[in-house]
């Protein structure tokens, strides 16, 4: 085995092998304890159940996808142009920073209902909410990004003759990209409880409206089924931008593999 | 031979900032110094002695609050972009490759990507980064990092260039290897150099001129012509024409650096 091939397994062996221990005490406490499935099913249950309804969650999922997947991009677009306008402006943060905080203590899945009473039952006020919250953190972080580049490397750009437009593609847009990173994986989280709050308050699809129907149901492997393939989504949603830090960023990578 | 103008001439020069609780710092009060085409000129004192100001102001970065500087006999309309600039840090940026750092100045002046390319290339053994071109920063040596941002700063073409301690985070030992090597560099292609260091051994090895600056408000204290013969190699520094020289600058540094020391302690 090469040292990669080998590092690579003593990353992803022990994460595995602690959730298959996980699982299998899981399946043994509800065998020993005789607990019942509406309950607590086991996993062999939760997976059997699963592959049954597999259909109606490939469907459900597909809904849900598609709503993350643009109230992802939308919450990039807001969030990395609202850092942009504030690190251009003084004046400009001065005056939104407080409420770009502030905008965060109202509790977004709370406006969901009256989104749905300006644009209905198709995707639209998903969308909304998903970009809502998941905007902030890639705004924040891109703005502490923008902000922290070196002062005296502006300094020498400027010496360069370098303009503003120039001074911030050369210097602090990738000055930003570590950080915007660290943005994006944080609202690749927020996003999936996002998208599950706004199918609760108003779909008629959906991985989120279908933990709802299934409640009614007491159908709590099914649930759990479904709960799983979300955690999936977002699991896949944060690789792939781990994937796309990866190739964007390979100084970055290469020099923290050095360290590791 | 005919009078040719200064390449850096720095007339009165005083830079006024204003202070914490209202009043205001003088970090320069009325320095002059010259600098011929071709010239290897230095400056030493003590930290705080408004170095940094000074260069900030040639390299167009701040305007002074009085006085003025001529490049080539003239007051230019803007310093910006006319002189190069190579501050403490080497600054380089650790998402490009050490060729794509070292063509910044040629990219930022509109020259084309393959033919800055070509020019840093030729130049790539004479600053001993032969190799190493497609190395991120982070890669690089203390020594190399330095010699990368001082290519970076040849490749930008200005005529004089300021550096502002670019040995100083360096070990002794590699130190003294850059300076013998900045020499033959210098020696190559005679850029005008106007360097700022705190090593008075530094400063006397490598110029034809060292002015000696004084702190708050920093003032030219002293001038010496450095009149040892070139090519200077290491053997220079034992001899005793070095040794008088570098005495004779010492002492006015001393002498501020222990009335600086009486009124900490007293």
């Amino acid at each position: 085995m090469t040292v990669r091939a080998r590092g690579v397994a003593g990353r992803v062996l022990p994460p595995l092998l602690f959730a298959l221990a996980v699982l299998a005490i899981w399946q043994l406490a509800v065998r020993a304890t005789g607990t019942e499935e509406s309950t607590l099913p086991a996993p062999t249950q939760v997976l059997s159940a699963g592959w049954e309804m597999r259909d109606l969650l490939v469907d459900n999922g597909w809904v849900t996808i598609k709503e993350i997947a643009i109230g992802y991009a939308a919450a990039i677009v807001l969030g990395v142009g609202l850092a942009v306008l504030l690190a251009s402006s003084l004046l400009a943060e001065r005056a939104m920073y407080p409420w770009l905080v502030v905008s965060q203590m109202v509790p977004i899945p709370a406006i969901a209902p009256i989104l749905v009473i300006w644009t209905g039952f198709d995707i639209r006020p998903k969308v909304i909410v998903i970009a809502l919250v998941s905007f902030f953190p890639i705004a924040v972080n891109t703005l502490d990004g923008i902000k922290s580049t070196e002062p005296e490397l502006l300094s020498l750009l400027r010496t360069l003759g370098a303009g503003r437009w120039r001074r911030f593609r050369v210097a602090q847009l990738p000055s930003a990209l570590p950080s915007l990173f660290t943005g994006l994986k944080i609202a690749a989280a927020l996003a999936v409880i996002g998208a599950v709050f706004a199918e609760w308050v108003g779909s008629d699809a959906g991985l989120g409206y279908l933990i709802l129907t299934l409640n009614n149901q007491v159908a709590t492997s099914e649930m759990f089924a479904t709960i799983a393939v979300l955690a999936l989504i977002g699991i896949a949603l944060f690789g792939l931008v781990r994937l796309a830090e990866r190739l964007l960023l390979p100084w970055h990578h290469a020099h923290r593999a050095e360290r590791a | 031979m005919t009078a040719a103008p200064d390449k850096l001439r720095v007339e009165g020069l005083s830079k006024r900032f204003p202070g914490a609780d209202g009043g205001a710092v003088d970090a320069l009060a009325g320095v002059d110094l010259r600098v011929a085409p071709g010239e290897f000129v230095s400056i030493v004192g003590p930290s705080g002695c408004g170095k940094s100001t000074l260069f900030n102001i040639v390299a167009g970065l701040t305007p002074p609050t009085g006085g003025r500087v001529l490049l080539d006999g003239e007051q230019p309309s803007a310093l910006l972009g006319r002189v190069g600039y190579m501050p403490q840090k080497d600054l380089l940026m650790p998402w490009r490759s050490v060729l794509d750092n070292v063509t910044l100045g040629l990219e930022m002046s509109g020259v084309g990507r393959r033919e800055a390319r070509a020019r840093a290339r030729a130049e790539l053994g004479r600053f001993g980064l032969e190799g190493f071109e497609r190395r991120w920063p982070d890669d690089l040596s203390g020594g190399m990092r330095q010699r990368a941002a001082l290519l970076r700063t040849f490749l930008a073409g200005r005529e004089l260039m300021l550096l502002d301690e670019p040995f100083g985070a360096l070990d002794a030992l590699t130190r003294q290897a850059l300076q013998e090597w900045l020499l033959d560099v210098w020696q190559g292609d005679r850029k005008t150099i106007l360097f700022v260091t705190h090593d008075v051994e530094e400063a006397v090895y490598l110029s034809d001129r060292v002015y000696v600056m004084s702190g708050r408000p920093g003032t030219v204290e002293l001038c010496v012509e450095i009149d040892l013969p070139r090519p200077r190699t290491f053997e220079l520094l034992g001899s005793p024409a070095f040794v008088a020289h570098v005495q004779r600058l010492l002492t006015p540094l001393h002498a501020a650096a222990r009335a600086q020391l009486e009124q900490v302690v007293s």
